[in-house]
């Protein structure tokens, strides 16, 4: 029993069954491994490979400038920029506010720094559910090809305070 | 008693049972159902809160209330049982001595305070920072204090389990090798250290910075060391689980493990590989290169995952062999549909065994691949995943094994045996619903940790698919069928441990 001492000579040899089913497991770990670097190097879709440190203030400072350059507008007193074709796009997360708004164009590259100036957030894209962890002082550079034109939204899903569930952000895809 | 040298034998099992042993579990598994109940209501006004047709706390409420529910049952309710178990495990099943009873008790009181001045902090919002506490989002310096002081405690607790293998061997109150339960304790006892070590290099850091003596704490690598103690935590779980079902395995059917060799291997696997998956947390992070992430999340994860396979196997193997032995041979499944479904152990070990590995495992290995991270990270699915594995795996089969610790070590009979029945059916019915409604929520984006998902008071409107909210209200269903199981549980357990007929010494009678 499982609750006393095993017999003296417990080291045994496993029967049929086991191996079978060890040899089924054990290949299917094997696949498994396999899987993700396969993935990692024939895939499209993959999280930071190059990730940056910044000071959040530095980050502050260039994601202003960016958003100084390209500003087509306001929406609700957020700044809605427009960036030319295959320039590097800062989203500056915040408690509790992604800036600015992203006018982007469908089919071009672009090169995303997402940081955070203050807590950690969550950068959620939504109706994609696309989701990376958007860390103060690191910032996570995504290759980014928008396939669709539409409206997306980003939520923010790591906890960040009181008005967490209100930091919505967008991005128009034309 | 005063050297805890007084001892009953157990007339089932002939072990011996230590008055100073008997104490020390009595204190810690009573304490640990404080804390689920504790957790459980905070549980039901957190999942009411989140579905949107009940909504029922402020933000401010609710989101104290969820870092609340997190400590208390992630960390406070399983950890007290934990340490009940390690004690069991090792005096009782080798008929030992415990190791220094009196540091077992400071253990207990450094973990008793810890705990409650967490939830102090908590509770009057001083600590809203959910039980992950990421820096730089600050809590007061006590609630990081009382984090440390029940860690020290339960490391304490640890080491008065090694202790007492110690002892156990010197004295020879055992023949051979230790009991699989035992030897699987001891892996989770070993997963432990390694789990508050890491602990204490990232929370006694962030203590001074939130004192101002340290100022710059990277919040990548706190995340990175916390964890290590936040996910290897929950490998001490799967490892205290895993014994759980082996014991529930002996207490119910008294089955006999198959192949001792393969069990034990599995339980090593455990040990070296479990920990290091703890990385697939940071698998969206703009950190660690992708290549360290991989080798940590497929090479080392996996053969955890196949240690998990050993045990699926094994377990049921075990069950069948000993139901057959019995003479339930008819056709290919006698042995399940004939085994004691009406013993609350029984459905208790079948449900944690299969909530555990198809929901909660399945969930796990999915999500823990580079590329489906990118889906699930911070999304509701998550906490589905957990849910199945902590509570549906864990819990379900700590709650079982209470039934058989009332009468078998605190000598009391069960009040409310029909209940006690009837309380793994309800539990995991609720577990399930939970999880797969977050599961679905999650899968379309819902995200974690969050107040409102209608965003009635976000500047830019936005909306989910109208699927969310079904599958919310399938969870929060969950939430209301697994808070009265809860409640049956706690029920049952306070009522027998307190006010249960006290069973004669030499009575022989388990349920």
């Amino acid at each position: 029993m499982a609750i006393t001492s095993p017999e003296k000579y417990w080291w045994k040899p496993a029967d049929k069954e086991e191996k079978l089913w060890i040899t089924i497991a054990l290949l299917w770990c094997l696949v498994l491994t396999i899987m993700m670097p396969l993935m990692h190097v024939i895939g499209t879709q993959n999280p930071s490979v190059n990730p940056m440190k910044i000071r959040p203030q530095d980050y502050r400072t260039v994601s202003e400038a960016f958003i100084e350059k390209y500003k087509v507008g306001e929406e609700k007193g957020i700044p809605i920029v427009e960036p030319p074709d295959g320039a590097d796009v800062y989203l500056r997360a915040q408690a509790w506010i992604w800036t600015p708004i992203l006018k982007l164009k469908k089919g071009v590259n672009y090169k995303f720094h997402i940081s955070s100036t203050d807590l950690m957030h969550g950068f959620s894209l939504m109706p994609l559910n696309m989701n990376f962890q958007i860390v103060p002082g690191h910032d996570n550079i995504l290759n980014m090809t928008p396939t669709s034109a539409g409206t997306f939204h980003i939520i923010c899903n790591e906890f960040c305070g009181i008005g967490h569930h209100t930091m919505i952000g967008k991005i128009i895809v034309s | 008693m005063a050297n805890g040298s007084e001892f009953r034998t157990c007339p089932i099992t002939g072990k011996k049972v230590f008055a100073s042993t008997q104490n020390l579990i009595w204190i810690n598994a009573v304490t640990a159902v404080v804390f689920i109940l504790i957790g459980g209501i905070m549980a039901f006004l957190v999942g009411m809160t989140r579905w949107p047709a009940v909504h029922l706390l402020s933000a401010d409420l609710f989101y104290r209330f969820l870092t609340a529910h997190g400590l208390n049952m992630l960390v406070f309710w399983i950890v007290f049982f934990e340490i009940a178990g390690l004690y069991f495990g090792s005096s009782v099943l080798l008929n030992s001595r415990l190791a220094a009873p009196k540091v077992a008790w400071l253990a207990y009181i450094l973990m008793l305070v810890g705990a409650v001045l967490v939830d102090v902090m908590v509770f009057t919002g001083k600590a809203t920072v959910m039980f992950s506490s990421y820096v730089p989002l600050q809590a007061d310096p006590l609630y990081y204090l009382g984090i440390i002081l029940f860690a020290v405690g339960a490391l304490i607790g640890c080491g008065i389990f090694f202790g007492t293998l110690a002892i156990a061997k010197a004295e020879k109150t055992y023949e051979g090798s230790v009991p699989l339960v035992t030897f699987g304790l001891a892996a989770a006892a070993i997963i432990a250290v390694f789990t508050l070590a890491c602990g204490a290099i990232i929370y006694i850091p962030t203590l001074l910075w939130s004192l101002g003596l340290i100022t710059n704490l990277d919040p990548a690598v706190y995340r990175l060391i916390f964890w290590g103690f936040g996910h290897s935590s929950q490998q001490i779980n799967v490892t205290a689980m895993v014994s759980v079902w082996y014991l529930l395995a002996v207490l119910t059917v008294g089955a006999k493990p198959v192949n001792e060799k393969i069990c034990r291997f599995a339980f090593l696997l455990y040990i070296l590989f479990i920990d290091l998956a703890s990385e697939h947390h940071l698998l969206t992070d703009p950190t660690l290169s992708p290549y360290h992430k991989m080798a940590n999340t497929s090479y080392f994860m996996y053969l955890a995952v196949l240690a998990s396979m050993i045990h699926a196997l094994a377990i049921p193997m075990t069950v069948e062999v000993a139901q057959r032995k019995k003479g339930y041979t008819k056709g290919l499944f006698e042995w399940l549909t004939k085994a004691p479904w009406g013993e609350p152990g029984f459905p208790a070990m079948i449900f944690s065994l299969f909530i555990f590995g198809f929901i909660g495992g399945i969930t796990g290995v999915v999500y823990g691949t580079e590329q489906l991270s990118i889906k699930s990270h911070n999304t509701w699915a998550l906490t589905g995943h957990f849910h199945g594995t902590v509570v549906g795996g864990t819990t379900l089969a700590f709650m079982g094994l209470t039934y058989y610790v009332i009468p078998l070590i605190f000598r009391r009979e069960l009040i409310g045996k029909k209940l006690a029945t009837l309380q793994p059916y309800i539990f995991a019915i609720g577990v399930i619903l939970i999880t797969l409604g977050m599961g679905g929520a999650g899968t379309l984006g819902s995200p974690r940790r969050h107040w409102d998902i209608t965003f009635a008071d976000a500047v830019i409107p936005f909306s989910f698919d109208p699927a969310v909210l079904f599958f919310t209200t399938i969870a929060a269903i969950g939430v209301i069928t697994a808070v009265v199981g809860g409640a049956m549980y706690v029920g049952v357990s306070v009522l027998s441990v307190f006010f249960g007929r006290k069973m004669a010494p030499n009575e022989a009678k388990m349920l």
